[in-house]
């Protein structure tokens, strides 16, 4: 285990030399795939709520195949299918993106939490207390103000436990990454592995090291939660 | 419409052996959930801090670093047992060799185990004291305690739970071909790979999971239909 912390501790936190990898690696693919399937989810919250079902109808169907689908068939998909297909080789912008490891990875990544959290935010907006839009709308608010100022702040609030979870979740499955050669934490452990022969010390190293970020995010969802969720405190 | 170019019993294979090993697996972490449940509860200070040692651990570390940890070990661990067997007993030669699919089976259960222990723990908080007090006091011993009062009426606070955790093990079951298990989306690959139509074939192994996820819904539904029997919901 000593070995492997002195041969390959660089390299599980930040670079091999060359690129970024390994713990720098796994917090970027999480920031970055939660941040835009946040973006993508909170669009589709709303609209997954709207009474027209040629409106939630799409939003119903992209998160019920999304949920419905393992990760790592939607990553395959994306980085070893999308390449194989005609249109995308003959277009190079398209051909460059899916050549791409990492763009693949995070694409897959943030589809797939994008469908996560849309239904959590959903659910959140679902169940906005009766009384606070009729209150809203009787102080002449306009729908898009209500939105706004009353029913996503508090369905985010509300969501904030559940979300959570989702981020936690979301770190697990940053693992898949290196199954597209992206070089996360889990392609260095790997790689000493492959180096030293010892299977334990390898993943456990990795495993304590995902241990701790889970502390940290679990942490600090908690203090938020404290922050933002006092309201709803008895 | 459906061209497998001869890769259809393969396909067809490797989805038996997904649900044989999300069932089998579900039966494991079952089974370990009701015991680790049991144990968080119990008034030894042991057994409450070996099972919270466990959830939390198996629920901070994500579930494919988990398993390559169990499957590469395990392997080695087994070996040196036998290593030490077979120099004790020089007369027979030991040997222990773990195909993918027994660690499959052993690592998922081992790991949605955790999940299951705090699904059940929360269930079984849920029952009223005063049946099982009740239910000892017409003299029955613990087991039959457990098989007649508790568990019917955990299974009814257990079962939304028990679903989402299903669920979660039937996509977990992808990541076992990571360790060489020729399941769907081995057989998937391998179609894709010769015919050059990868995107044609993973998109049908992920209609078969999609089938699998929507069929088990329904009958989740059913059951959580029958345990809910006699309670009255809330008309709004």
């Amino acid at each position: 285990m000593i070995y492997i912390i002195q041969n390959f501790g660089r390299e599980f936190l930040y670079t091999d030399g060359y690129h970024i990898t390994g713990l720098a690696m796994t917090l970027w693919l999480l920031l970055i795939s939660c941040s835009v399937g946040f973006c993508i989810a909170l669009p589709l919250a709303i609209l997954r709520n709207a009474r027209n079902p040629l409106i939630w109808g799409p939003v119903w169907l992209y998160t019920f195949v999304i949920r419905g689908t393992p990760l790592y068939v939607q990553l395959l998909i994306i980085y070893t299918g999308f390449y194989g297909l005609d249109f995308v080789r003959n277009s190079p912008p398209l051909a460059a993106f899916f050549k791409q490891g990492i763009d693949c990875t995070l694409l897959a990544f943030a589809l797939n939490t994008g469908a996560y959290t849309t239904e959590i935010f959903a659910g959140a907006i679902r169940d906005t207390s009766f009384g606070e839009v009729e209150a809203a709308r009787s102080l002449g608010m306009s729908q898009f103000t209500l939105y706004r100022r009353i029913i996503i702040p508090s369905a985010l609030r509300r969501a904030l436990p559940v979300y959570s979870n989702e981020v936690i979740l979301m770190l697990h499955a940053t693992t898949l990454a290196f199954t597209a050669t992206v070089p996360d934490l889990l392609k260095v452990a790997n790689d000493a592995y492959a180096a030293t022969y010892n299977p334990f010390a390898s993943f456990a190293t990795v495993a304590l090291i995902y241990l701790c970020i889970s502390f940290t995010l679990i942490f600090a969802f908690r203090k938020a939660e404290g922050h933002f969720l006092a309201f709803l405190k008895p | 419409m459906f061209n497998l170019a001869g890769y259809g019993p393969q396909i067809f294979r490797g989805t038996i052996v997904t649900v044989e090993l999300s069932l089998l697996s579900l039966l494991v972490s079952f089974v370990i959930g009701l015991l680790g449940a049991s144990a968080k509860l119990s008034k030894s200070r042991f057994l409450r801090g070996l099972a919270t040692i466990y959830t939390t651990i198996i629920r901070g570390v994500p579930d494919l670093v988990l398993m390559l940890l169990i499957f590469y070990s395990l392997q080695i661990w087994l070996n040196d047992a036998t290593d030490y067997l077979d120099s004790i007993q020089n007369s027979v030669d030991f040997e222990v060799s773990l195909d993918p699919f027994t660690s499959g089976v052993i690592t998922l259960g081992f790991i949605y185990g955790a999940y299951f222990t705090e699904t059940f723990r929360g269930a079984f908080m849920a029952v009223p004291r005063g049946q099982l007090e009740a239910a000892r006091a017409f003299g029955m011993k613990p087991f039959l305690v457990f098989r007649r009062i508790l568990f019917p009426q955990m299974m009814r606070y257990a079962l939304p739970g028990l679903a989402n955790n299903w669920q979660v093990i039937l996509k977990a079951t992808a990541l076992v071909s990571l360790i060489g298990l020729s399941d769907i989306i081995k057989a998937a690959q391998y179609a894709g790979e010769g015919t050059f139509r990868t995107f044609y074939f993973m998109s049908i192994a992920g209609l078969v999971y999609l089938l699998l996820t929507t069929v088990s819904n329904g009958v989740l539904m059913l059951l959580e239909r029958k345990y809910a029997v006699g309670v009255r919901k809330a008309v709004l």
